[in-house]
């Protein structure tokens, strides 16, 4: 009961004719930030964060502003992913497995629906799972040490077989590149430069960011100037634009499930909304009775990983409230949001400054709404943009990745290094080998061998210890199965259902 | 796509559009870290006292732990009289550990600090450590039974903390002291009451509301004298261990402007120190007085840069 009456006095703070009007305009700006190849919400927030200051709102006002933008661009990443499989963000990665092949067999506005009913129904179940649970949940963040991590990261990898591919030993070795791409940059637990060549730039590591544009949308640009334009991702199939209520039913189950592992991850601290959307996919992959057509336009692979993505940028704010713990590199810059403001998170949060946290949680809410309802029945204009010719499409594309990789450190080194990149997913896509298991290898590299090494010094180099807690077994003893059950489950099968060669598919 | 490219070219602008004339403050992060902070509330306490003609514009330029704007003011802006930048224990950290591709702290001024943000050793609720001396014991007897945890990497300030303060507590072998470096303050702690590290140590603002809400327990601050609102902690030097561990925040500026240009921002600088503003921001924050200005600062720096690498090379940090 005193949830709801908190709730109401958030509401009665976050809730005017002024806020409303602020979060409108947040969540349609967030949209086209999260939309767009290289701005997500960690800078597209971090971008308007002196923009709030300058315009003089006081915090509340800058808190439903700001945290519209983050929902916003959180909703809006599936967009490119699906239209043109190049993912707006990175927890959006995930929905260009399913989401684009739905696009080419002229589902996009099919996928585009069910992805927003899918974010809307994982953020606002997060979103009361952190105005329940939240005091509860900060304790679970105590539980987890190196060796939990460490495990946690295992369990990631050990499911990344078969990813956007056939072949498992390719996507091993996507996965191994980003993992040696992460090794790039300072050592953490020795304060030696690794790999950097004396390039300052190099010292911070590669950012995912620049690793994803220049994998997807550089790699796309090269694609399309090969071929001339004939065998491109750009030119999706418009089909019939209306709400897919069958398709809807079908996915709940996929949408809830989706929600509760993306909660989980985003409250860990050391997750994040990659690994949750990453987790909500394979996990919904492994029950699923048609895995064979995952990864050829499956509704459930759609909804899952977005349902998924923005429960963990709910469940994220769990940590970040209470701890002061950026689960997520988005909560990272809404915490500095919240510092700027002067306001600490912290245990004592919930306690000091409740009208801070309610109203934040009802900013939430209201973001939400307004967010499906813009959404749903936009999705005719968002559309739209496909029929605009390729030719004019994609030197735009093309620029605003230049420009928002430039705006992540003002250097040219950044943009040279995407290019790089796009270099690489063009070789890679020529080679069949999926470009994803890349992108998660620098995202969990870096986490994951710190972890690692941390729990190394811990333990004077005791491997046992790395088994030492109920956590961390637990989490080993799923790894295993996510490596080996597939295996098995071939044998029992006899013959796996051999994906079939699909045309219309641009196979990549 | 009329609507892509205009917003594009609205984030453009709202980037970009900046008047070249203005005093500029480069943060060397991104925004909403210690070193962002120091620029806006620099720059807007000059500001409203009127010792700049229009709004100080703050760049943010992360990278490399501020070597890229270090190295970017040294090589392309060393004789720009408009520009100063954020700087903190971190910066003459890394400058003295040869972080910076090879930068050394005499490529710019140092003009001052005007506050800083005491170091702090905490340990679980539960822990058996009452003291700061049950604390250093332990380590003597075992190395490997404490490990500490902070929010930089090995090297960084938080680690520099413990080496220094266990290097005044007599204790030789500081090789064997273990650290564990995480992402921030508030992670350190989770792993500190989570039991997997004995101790932490980090920067009092950035822990306040744990030892507020009981999570931890305060054992020493690495402060001159004990702090306001703290009256309780203890400093390591009434514990016996002569060590002091301030996070100042300050500015420097490119190294070839006129002295003359250079005493104006140390003056400037002076005027912002002993406004009520900044005594207020001071308070909000959890900042300590921490004074030094133009000439004194420059041999703070040395000194500290000093220190630091003698430490650095003891635990073979640098050569």
């Amino acid at each position: 009961m005193e949830t709801l009456s908190n709730l109401a006095m958030g509401f009665s703070t976050a809730l005017t004719l002024y806020t409303l009007i602020l979060a409108i305009i947040g969540c349609f700006v967030g949209t086209i930030i999260g939309a767009l190849p290289g701005l997500g919400p960690s800078n597209g927030v971090a971008l308007l964060i002196p923009i709030s200051f300058s315009m003089g709102l006081d915090a509340i006002s800058a808190l439903v502003l700001l945290t519209s933008v983050y929902y916003g661009a959180m909703y809006g990443g599936r967009i490119s992913s699906i239209l043109l499989n190049i993912p707006g963000d990175e927890p959006a990665m995930m929905t260009t497995l399913d989401g684009y092949p739905m696009a080419r067999q002229g589902k996009a506005a099919e996928a585009l629906v069910v992805s927003g009913v899918a974010s809307f129904v994982g953020a606002l179940l997060a979103t009361i799972g952190l105005m329940i649970f939240a005091p509860y949940l900060a304790r679970v963040a105590y539980q987890f040490g190196p060796a939990e991590y460490f495990a946690l990261y295992m369990l990631a990898f050990c499911t990344l077989g078969g990813i956007g591919s056939s072949n498992q030993a390719k996507a091993a070795m996507a996965a191994a590149i980003g993992l040696g791409i992460a090794m790039i940059g300072m050592d953490k637990t020795t304060g030696m430069p690794r790999f950097t060549f004396g390039e300052l730039h190099l010292m911070d590591g590669v950012d995912f960011l620049v690793a994803i544009v220049g994998l997807f949308a550089v790699a796309e640009v090269f694609f399309f100037i090969e071929s001339h334009g004939k065998d491109s991702a750009i030119g999706v199939k418009l089909g019939k634009i209306l709400v897919p209520w069958r398709m809807l039913r079908q996915t709940t189950g996929a949408m809830l499930r989706g929600t509760g592992i993306g909660f989980v991850a985003g409250v860990l601290p050391g997750a994040g909304a990659s690994l949750g959307s990453f987790l909500a996919y394979m996990g919904e992959k492994s029950i699923a009775k048609d895995k064979a057509t995952f990864g050829k336009g499956n509704p459930k692979g759609v909804a899952a990983p977005e349902a998924g993505n923005n429960a963990a940028a709910g469940g994220a704010l769990v940590p970040m409230l209470t701890l002061g713990v950026p689960g997520s590199g988005t909560t990272a810059v809404l915490l500095a949001l919240l510092l700027t403001l002067n306001i600490t998170p912290g245990p004592l949060l919930f306690a000091e400054r409740p009208e801070v946290v309610w109203s934040l949680i009802a900013s939430l809410l209201v973001a939400n709404v307004v967010l499906l309802l813009m959404n749903v029945p936009m999705v005719k204009i968002f559309v739209k943009i496909l029929s605009v010719p390729a030719w004019v499409l994609l030197p735009g594309v093309t620029m605003i990745a230049f420009v928002g990789i430039y705006s992540l450190t003002g250097s040219s080194f950044d943009m040279l290094m995407m290019v790089g990149f796009g270099v690489l997913g063009y070789v890679m896509r020529k080679l069949n080998i999926p470009t994803v298991p890349v992108i998660l290898g620098i995202l969990l590299g870096n986490a994951m061998e710190d972890n690692l090494r941390r729990a190394m010094v811990l333990s004077n180099g005791d491997f046992w210890y790395l088994l030492s807690s109920p956590i961390a077994v637990g989490l080993w003893i799923a790894a295993i199965l996510g490596f080996v059950a597939p295996i098995f489950l071939r044998r029992l099968l006899k013959k796996p259902p051999v994906p079939t060669h699909d045309p219309s598919l641009n196979e990549d | 796509m009329k609507l892509w490219t205009r917003a594009a070219a609205a984030a453009l602008l709202m980037t970009v559009a900046v008047p070249a004339t203005a005093a500029e403050c480069i943060a060397p992060a991104n925004p909403g870290g210690g070193w962002d902070f120091t620029c806006r509330q620099i720059g807007r306490i000059m500001t409203e006292l009127g010792l700049v003609p229009n709004m100080v514009q703050v760049t943010n330029l992360a990278g490399a732990g501020g070597g890229v704007a270090y190295t970017q003011v040294v090589s392309k802006r060393s004789d720009d009289p408009e520009v100063f930048v954020a700087a903190s224990s971190s910066t003459t950290t890394r400058l003295a550990q040869n972080a910076f591709a090879g930068a050394t702290a005499d490529q710019v001024r140092w003009v001052g600090s005007i506050g800083g943000d005491p170091g702090v050793i905490v340990v679980a609720q539960d822990s058996p450590y009452q003291n700061l001396t049950d604390l250093v014991e332990a380590v003597k007897a075992d190395p490997s039974s404490v490990a500490f945890a902070g929010g930089s990497a090995v090297g960084g300030f938080d680690h520099l903390k413990v080496l220094r303060m266990l290097d005044a507590s007599g204790f030789e072998d500081l090789r064997q002291v273990k650290y564990i470096g995480l992402d921030g303050g508030a992670d350190a702690i989770t792993q500190t009451v989570g039991g997997f590290a004995q101790a932490m140590t980090g920067d009092l603002s950035e822990i306040t509301g744990f030892i507020k809400s009981g999570d931890v327990r305060p054992i020493a601050v690495l402060s001159e004298e004990r702090v306001e609102g703290f009256e309780d902690v203890p400093t390591a030097k009434e514990q016996g261990i002569d060590t002091v561990s301030m996070n100042w925040r300050g500015i420097y500026v490119p190294k070839d402007i006129s002295d003359e240009r250079y005493q104006e921002w140390v003056d400037m600088l002076k005027q912002v120190g002993e406004s009520e503003e900044w005594q207020q921001v001071m308070t909000e924050n959890g900042l300590e007085p921490f004074s030094v200005y133009g000439d004194d600062f420059q041999t703070f720096v040395q000194e500290d840069i000093a220190e630091t690498q003698e430490i650095s090379r003891e635990i073979g940090l640098i050569q």
